[in-house]
């Protein structure tokens, strides 16, 4: 026998489920008149600092299919590379944001301001990025990946530089698809499955 | 962040905790979940830090189930319940100030959502939907009815047992957890699939909530007490310093 490790376990996760909506964003779900909006409804309010982009995208399941139930969350730091509560950050800027997959279509958009370079403990600098959290139905623990973005240099970020298979960096990139705008497929599983980080 | 302890990397996550992503039982786990292995690496301040929510957020029936959809006007048809319990993390601080939001099936087992087609009634008078912040020592509660077991497309006859969906934020992004919410005694736990994705008997446990009688109010409600332990963080007087130092 030891002495015991006075560590809890961490709760399990279980799937969102297919009404995550009615209790993360209600109004979106049509149950208006209990919350004044949903939490999370925009990551940036009047007069924020930077430029203003749009990221819409799939989230595909294994066999292809554009999921109409899936939620999304988003967290990223303002365009001067600092997150909200942090000393100095943008005050337009909540970083956070919730948005679901269109219930006929699968698309979803995510209307935020292009987030700068974070620097990392060590002083190295992390390229722009989102962190994006999927959950649904199907989905037993959150799933986490990032948001890169295309017209960035991306050739140093510490993330990006861990994945082996240099083509699924991809996965993991925003594609410029005109001015200020962005398209981000997420592939669950298969063909050009989306790289989810453990982090 | 006031608290330094809110900086400090996250112990990285023990997923021994939690349910396998695919399981055939499951079946809709089958085509959504990766194939390929998830890329580890160690948190930084995106995963470390996350959003913040204040009490000018929360309204004041924002947690209680029974009156919050009428505004007040009249209750929710069901068994009355309190739920509490606290927020912890992994080395056993309490998470103040962190959201938690409920959702859940009326006393028929029936949602208030487009995409349930359930025969069991609408309550007028029940939303299914609240949230809270906890207090400066990670206690919460919620005063709802309990919800019914529901029919789901799965295997022939599947049974949801009684739940409660919870997610919580904590201080970090890297924290966030969405989870369910059992009651003591249900026989369905043990038949559910979903419930079933996570293999450790020990960890399905920490998921049903105990009659609370100590909690509950005679000739009002009882109480189920439900804590949640959130992922902790690494503390050392040697973690700001270069590698080998
Ligand atoms: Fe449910």
């Amino acid at each position: 026998m030891t002495q015991s490790l006075e560590i809890l376990r961490e709760t399990p996760s279980q799937t969102a489920g297919p009404y995550v909506h009615i209790g993360c964003i209600p109004r979106f779900a049509g149950l208006a008149g209990l919350y004044p909006e949903d939490l999370g409804h925009s990551p940036i309010s009047e007069g924020v600092r930077g430029e203003i982009i749009t990221i819409s995208g799939s989230v595909y399941d294994g066999t292809g299919w554009a999921m109409r139930d899936a939620m999304l969350e988003s967290w990223q730091a303002d365009a001067a590379g600092t997150f909200p509560g942090s000393p100095g950050a943008d005050p337009a800027v909540s970083g956070f944001c919730r948005f679901a997959a269109d219930g006929e279509s699968g698309e979803f958009t995510l209307r935020t301001v292009k987030p700068g370079s974070v620097a990392m403990r060590d002083g190295r600098r992390q390229a722009p990025h989102i962190a994006l959290w999927i959950v649904a139905r199907g989905i037993n623990l959150g799933l986490a990946t990032r948001v890169y973005f295309s017209d960035e240099d991306n050739r140093a970020d510490p993330v990006l530089s861990r994945i082996e298979q240099r083509p699924r960096v991809e996965t993991m990139i925003a594609q410029a698809t005109g001015p200020a705008a962005y398209r981000f497929d997420i592939r669950l599983q298969g063909p050009g499955e989306t790289v989810f980080l453990d982090i | 962040m006031d608290d330094p302890y809110d900086t400090a990397p996250l112990i990285p996550r023990d997923r021994t905790a939690h349910p396998v992503a695919l399981d055939v039982d499951y079946k809709t786990s089958v085509t959504r979940s990766p194939s390929l292995p998830l890329l580890s690496l160690e948190s930084t301040l995106t995963e470390e830090s996350g959003p913040r929510f204040g009490h000018d957020l929360i309204g004041a029936l924002d947690n209680n189930l029974i009156l919050n959809w009428s505004q007040g006007a009249a209750p929710a048809i069901g068994e009355r319940i309190r739920v509490h319990g606290r927020v912890l993390d992994e080395i056993g601080r309490p998470v103040p100030e962190t959201l938690i939001e409920i959702w859940q099936a009326n006393a028929g087992g029936r949602y208030r959502h487009v995409k349930d087609t359930y025969f069991a009634p609408l309550d007028p008078n029940f939303g299914g939907c609240g949230r809270t912040l906890t207090d400066a020592e990670g206690r919460y509660e919620f005063l709802t009815i309990r919800p019914g077991a529901y029919p789901w497309p799965n295997r022939g006859n599947d049974w949801r047992p009684m739940h409660i969906h919870f997610s919580v934020f904590g201080h970090a992004f890297g924290q966030r957890l969405i989870t369910q919410m059992y009651f003591e005694g249900d026989p369905l736990i043990a038949r559910c699939p979903i419930v079933t994705t996570i293999k450790e008997k020990s960890q399905i446990d920490r998921l049903v909530a105990p009659l609370d009688l100590a909690a509950s109010k005679p000739l009002d409600y009882l109480a189920y007490k439900f804590d949640i332990v959130l992922r902790g963080r690494r503390q050392s007087y040697f973690e700001n310093r270069p590698e080998g130092m």
